[in-house]
């Protein structure tokens, strides 16, 4: 769990994390805004579909994987958040592939 | 068109600022690529950010943070064609005529440059730490709470334990501390005697400038306040449905068990040698640092001509050391270019080695008070090692017994090291479990090759090359 130390810091800037409404600083990276929201869980393992937060928040553990206005893949950790992003949790690839029988 | 340019530095922290402020400073022409948003590495991360916008946090980060300013004030102040948010995923090279070229990407689109010097400054990565339950929300390393809280001034709330052992536990629990954040509890895991061991080390860490002073202040004051620590801890846990709720760990052989929110891990550092590799340099295996660095001479080149490694990514050696080799690389390469002459280089470089000398003073007293973990077999036969496959450490020592022959073909085996991260987080773990599971030397077993692209990359991004 993580919050603001300065719980008065304008939040001017708002983007959509999963459907819900995440406010944000300018200059925050997109998983540190969402570690501020309250939430830890940002994608799924790959194979088990685990959750999964950030782990190192310096671009080496690929954790804070994420979907960035329709673009997969976006290392959340390293990206500003910009306004009226639209970001989303990844899935498990090899579930989706096993739901269809491949 | 494809620019050429003299120097192409990657990285822009104390080792890759240097470097470019010294080569800008006497005419040549460099490009710092980072991939950071803001100029200061992990160490200084954010810097002008805090300064001018939450100055007051300054007070909790310490002097060592502040100290960036310098650096980072010189680097803005001068005309440097700085690039951050730069993803470099390739190096091609030498052309017969010496020539290199750096591919990288940056805001969705691949650009290359041609240059005949590289100077990697890519800095270290915290170590992993495969225990039970590392991959759940909630486990994190003291170098991601350090790094939300300077970039963002986000600070962890509700139960917080840090566990593990090195100069930034200590760092990190002060700067918590006089934050006012709570911590529950600090999980110390050196083992004991370290102080004696470190003890020979002594007279030389302790001309190597404040050092020894510094962290025997910020000792005590984790000391004073207050807040539990546990020592000669061994099986960490962390334990959780969907993110992490327990630790569980031995104190001297007792067990406990501990709610936590917020479980920060940390047993030092190595270099990040995922460009290095890539570049095929010579790379050799520190016994003291547990770790594999590039081979290095005393201007920073590696086996390979033009390319130079300066800072943390040739070998732990801190801030200072990284700020000196970056002023040693850059005057070697401005002597090379002709822009100074021999004697203007010799000056400057003599002076910055003589410093250097005195400052790596202190490793070998730290390398010893803070070790990295040997015993390998205590890593458990469930506990994941490679993250993104979700490949055990069971399951590495089962491919051994079946004549699995090392890292690179364990990726065959068990795709281990072939996720997102590319084998950044299991790498160091793989070579050291596979290496007891052999009984051969880690030097012997080796590590992961890399290959292009170094981080992923969309073919949009790839085909954007031909744009410009």
């Amino acid at each position: 769990m993580f919050k603001r130390f300065n719980q008065k810091t304008k939040l001017s800037v708002k983007i959509e994390f999963d459907g819900k409404v995440v406010e944000a600083v300018e200059g925050d990276t997109v998983a540190g805004a969402i570690m501020a929201a309250g939430i830890s869980d940002l994608r799924e393992a790959t194979v088990s579909g685990a959750p999964r937060g950030p782990y190192c928040m310096m671009g080496v553990c690929f954790e804070c994987l994420v979907e960035i206005d329709g673009i997969g893949h976006q290392q959340a950790c390293l990206l500003s958040v910009k306004n009226g992003m639209i970001i989303k949790r990844e899935k498990a690839k090899r579930l989706v592939f096993d739901d269809h029988g491949c | 068109m494809t620019m050429g340019v003299d120097v192409v530095i990657i990285g822009a922290g104390p080792a890759g600022m240097s470097a470019a402020n010294t080569i800008n400073e006497f005419g040549g022409n460099v490009v710092v690529l980072d991939e950071q948003a803001a100029p200061g590495g992990q160490i200084y991360k954010a810097i002008d950010h805090v300064r001018h916008d939450r100055p007051n946090e300054l007070m909790w980060l310490g002097p060592t943070y502040s100290e960036g300013a310098r650096l980072t004030e010189k680097f803005g102040s001068q005309e440097i064609d700085y690039r951050p948010g730069s993803m470099v995923w390739n190096i091609e090279g030498p052309t017969s005529d010496g020539f290199y070229t750096v591919y990288y990407s940056r805001t969705g689109k691949s650009r290359k440059l041609v240059t005949g010097y590289i100077i990697a400054a890519t800095g270290a990565m915290e170590r992993p730490v495969p225990i039970p339950g590392w991959t759940l929300p909630g486990v994190m390393t003291v170098g991601a709470i350090q790094s939300v809280m300077k970039n963002s001034g986000i600070y962890p709330s509700g139960k917080l334990i840090l566990a593990g052992t090195g100069p930034l536990v200590l760092q990190s629990a002060n700067q918590l501390i006089a934050a006012n954040v709570d911590i529950a509890a600090i999980l110390d895991t050196s083992p004991k005697g370290s102080f004696v061991r470190a003890l020979k080390y002594f007279p030389r860490a302790a001309i190597a400038g404040d050092y020894l002073f510094k962290g025997w202040k910020l000792a005590r004051e984790v000391r004073r306040s207050g807040v539990k620590i546990y020592r000669n801890v061994t099986d960490l846990a962390a334990l959780g449905e969907n993110s992490v709720q327990n630790v569980s760990f031995k104190e001297n052989g007792e067990e406990h068990c501990l709610e936590v929110d917020t479980l920060a891990l940390h047993e030092g550092i190595l270099p990040n040698t995922q460009l290095t590799r890539l570049l095929d340099l010579k790379h050799v295996w520190s016994e003291r640092q547990r770790s594999f660095y590039p081979v290095v001479d005393s201007a920073g080149e590696t086996s390979r001509s033009g390319v130079f490694v300066v800072g943390d990514g040739a070998g732990i050696s801190g801030s200072k050391t990284a700020e000196y080799s970056g002023v040693i690389a850059g005057m070697t390469i401005l002597e090379k270019l002709d822009y100074i002459k021999e004697s203007q280089r010799d000056i400057i470089v003599e002076e910055k080695k003589l410093r250097r000398f005195l400052d790596e003073g202190i490793r070998p007293f730290l390398d010893t008070l803070f070790p990295a973990p040997t015993k390998i077999e205590a890593i458990s036969n469930k506990t994941i090692i490679c993250r993104c496959e979700e490949i055990t450490a069971g399951e590495i020592r089962d491919v051994v017994k079946k004549g699995c022959s090392g890292p690179n073909q364990a990726k065959a085996f068990l795709r281990c090291g072939m996720g997102v991260c590319q084998g950044r987080m299991c790498g160091a773990s793989v070579t050291e479990v596979m290496s007891q599971a052999m009984g051969k030397t880690p030097s012997d077993v080796g590590t992961y090759r890399i290959r292009p692209p170094l981080k992923p990359l969309s073919l949009d991004e790839i085909a954007s090359l031909n744009e410009s």
